[in-house]
């Protein structure tokens, strides 16, 4: 590799002004230097920010009693009670959300892939683009204005479903789409040939196929749902007690939980807002890792 | 994992027409297909009313605001006296996310090259995880990190800046703790995963040929990576980046969490080093005034342009990289 040394040569405008063969290995090593350390830049937000929560908060959680039971009667100086309220809130509005966006996910993810020649799908296609754009705040006011103004209701644990709702639908619609695509255009065709109705060929081949996809979008929507605290804080009131209602009454979660006990100084509080923090992570990475692990394992194969 | 890229793996054929042999649809057929268009409509009618009713509410207290509701930088909403003004909230939303993505958008770029140029086959997949990870740790836990455990480590960087630079008005004191520059950052790391999630797809999808076609001509991987790579992915680093500042206007508990709220009725001010409200935050701040609807209504309003903001930037994306899918 001699060095070029005709200016006339024409070399491609990003070679040009570096003919000199060491100014071009120098660059190059300084491009590989920076974006190795943009990778190490990278990963140490997440190392510190899971170091913080597991130092700060995980000496509560070997204990029973942070799964067993709630803060009643706790006061920011007294040592105890745990999470189980706002455990099980979460849980519960997770549930109350699915329950509603993941048939309202396939079902739409359905009518883009099986039934996409319609101009309703294109709409569809659109409208899901603007729910994944929609900061979690807005969909909070929406449901504000509409459940709780318009329509009457009180703040309750199910208004904060609603919203979430909102949120949890463009991912499970986005997962289910992409995984039905996967789904091979023979198997619907044999299916055909035998005879068999286009419904029955989706709801027996189609979507069995594709099961493990959907799955693993429903358990990544959920995982991002769990951790919204915007609803939480306009749509439902917060309580130290367990309340299993989600139609009535203030209810907890686990992000209400850390905002409420974030503002005190005091030392059992401060480490029962970490504990909280840390109980909030593991369940939102186990269902992460889960859904990951899932789609490793599927059939279909990009 | 929304691909964002090239066409669908399926050309939809129709399918069988649905029709038994005396000619008549199936019955399953018709309400299967019914469901999957009623699930479609009730995904339209969510969105249309979402604007729709944020309008309604928030419309008649704008009408009674009694400053201009663009270029005021007062917050009065008790009932009968509505004097409410966006500008001082724009300028704190547009700052954190302007500061994000001048920090996520070159980080992000340059992870999503590492990702697909750079790693070993065996860490690409791993890493890839690693920083996918970091989408999935909830927004109040890094606002609480950003607050309690990141921003007193930026006290010295803060005052330097403004030892040197207070004379510009985006770094003139007091420093307070809670900033918008400290809030920036945070916010650049919580949405550098969807940076570089997206610019890796579209890297990755350089063809082989240009590459090679580079490599060939003698040229460093750099010079590859800038005279191939880059431009054919320019489209999706920019809808990438889009995206991202769409996320980022609409963050609200670590911003609420982290940047220190100001007095009310202090005028503009412009520094990055104090705090502010956005948008989310000013809402989320004063959830418990939602008792008269004219209050709520500001709020409301509030909502409404951050909700058209986000449209607008994420609309933007979208045009940008099916433009690209035109041509590919």
């Amino acid at each position: 590799m001699s060095a070029v040394q005709t200016p006339e040569r024409e070399l491609p405008a990003a070679l040009a002004d570096s003919r000199g063969q060491g100014g071009r290995k120098v660059r190059n090593s300084i491009a590989t230097v920076v974006v190795v350390l943009a990778f190490v830049i990278a990963v140490i937000p997440l190392v510190w920010i899971l170091w913080t929560v597991i130092e700060r908060g995980a000496s509560l959680l070997v204990d029973s009693t942070w799964w067993l039971n709630s803060q009643r009667g706790i006061t920011p100086r007294i040592v105890g009670g745990g999470a189980y309220h706002a455990i099980v809130g979460t849980l519960l509005q997770a549930l109350a959300t699915a329950v509603i966006a993941v048939p309202l996910g396939i079902m739409s993810a359905i009518l883009l892939v099986e039934y996409g020649a319609s101009r309703i799908a294109r709409v569809v296609s659109f409208t899901v683009d603007i729910l994944s754009g929609l900061p979690s705040i807005v969909a909070a006011l929406f449901i504000y204005a509409f459940w709780i103004t318009t329509l009457g209701f009180d703040r309750s644990g199910f208004a904060v479903s609603l919203a979430l709702v909102l949120l949890m639908v463009p991912v499970v619609v986005r997962s289910t789409e992409e995984m039905l695509k996967l789904v091979p255009n023979e198997l619907r065709e044999a299916s055909y040939a035998l005879g068999v109705p286009k419904w029955k060929t989706i709801v027996r081949i189609v979507l069995p196929t594709a099961f493990s996809g959907i799955l693993t979008g429903v358990l990544l929507g959920l995982a991002r749902i769990m951790g919204e605290t915007a609803p939480l804080l306009i749509l439902v009131g917060y309580t130290q007690s367990i309340n299993m209602d989600l139609f009535g009454g203030n209810m907890a979660a686990l992000p209400l939980m850390i905002n409420n006990d974030r503002q005190q100084a005091l030392e059992p509080a401060v480490e029962r807002v970490w504990a909280a923090a840390l109980t909030l992570v593991l369940i939102v990475l186990v269902l992460n890792i889960a859904g990951r692990a899932i789609a490793r394992f599927s059939s279909l194969k990009k | 994992m929304s691909s964002i890229t090239g066409r669908s793996a399926v050309e939809q054929g129709p399918g069988p027409s649905g029709d038994n042999a005396r000619g008549r649809r199936r019955l399953g057929d018709t309400l299967f297909g019914g469901g999957a268009g009623l699930a479609g409509v009730i995904v339209i009618v969510i969105v249309v009313f979402t604007g729709v009713f944020l309008a309604i509410s928030a419309v008649p207290s704008v009408l009674d605001d009694k400053v201009n509701f663009l270029t005021s930088t007062e917050w009065q909403t008790s009932a009968g006296n509505l004097r409410f003004g966006i500008l001082q909230i724009l300028w704190t939303t547009v700052s954190i996310s302007v500061i994000a993505m001048i920090i996520a958008v070159p980080l992000g770029v340059a992870n999503a090259l590492f990702l697909t140029q750079y790693a070993p086959k065996w860490l690409a997949r791993p890493a890839a995880t690693v920083i996918d990870l970091l989408a999935a740790i909830p927004s109040i836990v890094y606002g609480l990190w950003g607050i309690q455990v990141f921003a007193p480590h930026l006290t010295g960087l803060q005052t330097f800046l403004n030892d040197v630079l207070g004379w510009f008005p985006l770094f003139a004191g007091p420093v307070s703790t809670g900033t918008v520059f400290i809030a920036g950052i945070v916010l650049a790391v919580m949405v550098l995963p969807i940076i570089t999630a997206m610019s890796r797809e579209v890297f990755a999808q350089t063809p082989a040929a240009n590459k090679e076609g580079a490599l060939a001509l003698g040229a460093t991987k750099w010079e590859m990576i800038r005279t191939a790579v880059l431009p054919f992915g320019r489209a999706g680093v920019i809808s990438a980046a889009m995206l991202g500042l769409g996320r980022a206007l609409g963050e609200t508990i670590a911003i609420t969490i982290i940047v220190s709220s100001v007095a009310p009725g202090a005028g503009f001010f412009a520094s990055w080093l104090q705090g502010g409200e956005t948008f989310a935050s000013k809402i989320a701040n004063n959830a418990a005034e939602f008792n008269n609807p004219e209050s709520t209504g500001a709020y409301i309003a509030a909502g409404l342009v951050l909700f058209v903001l986000t449209f607008v930037v994420n609309a933007l994306a979208r045009i940008v990289i099916n433009r690209r899918k035109a041509f590919a």
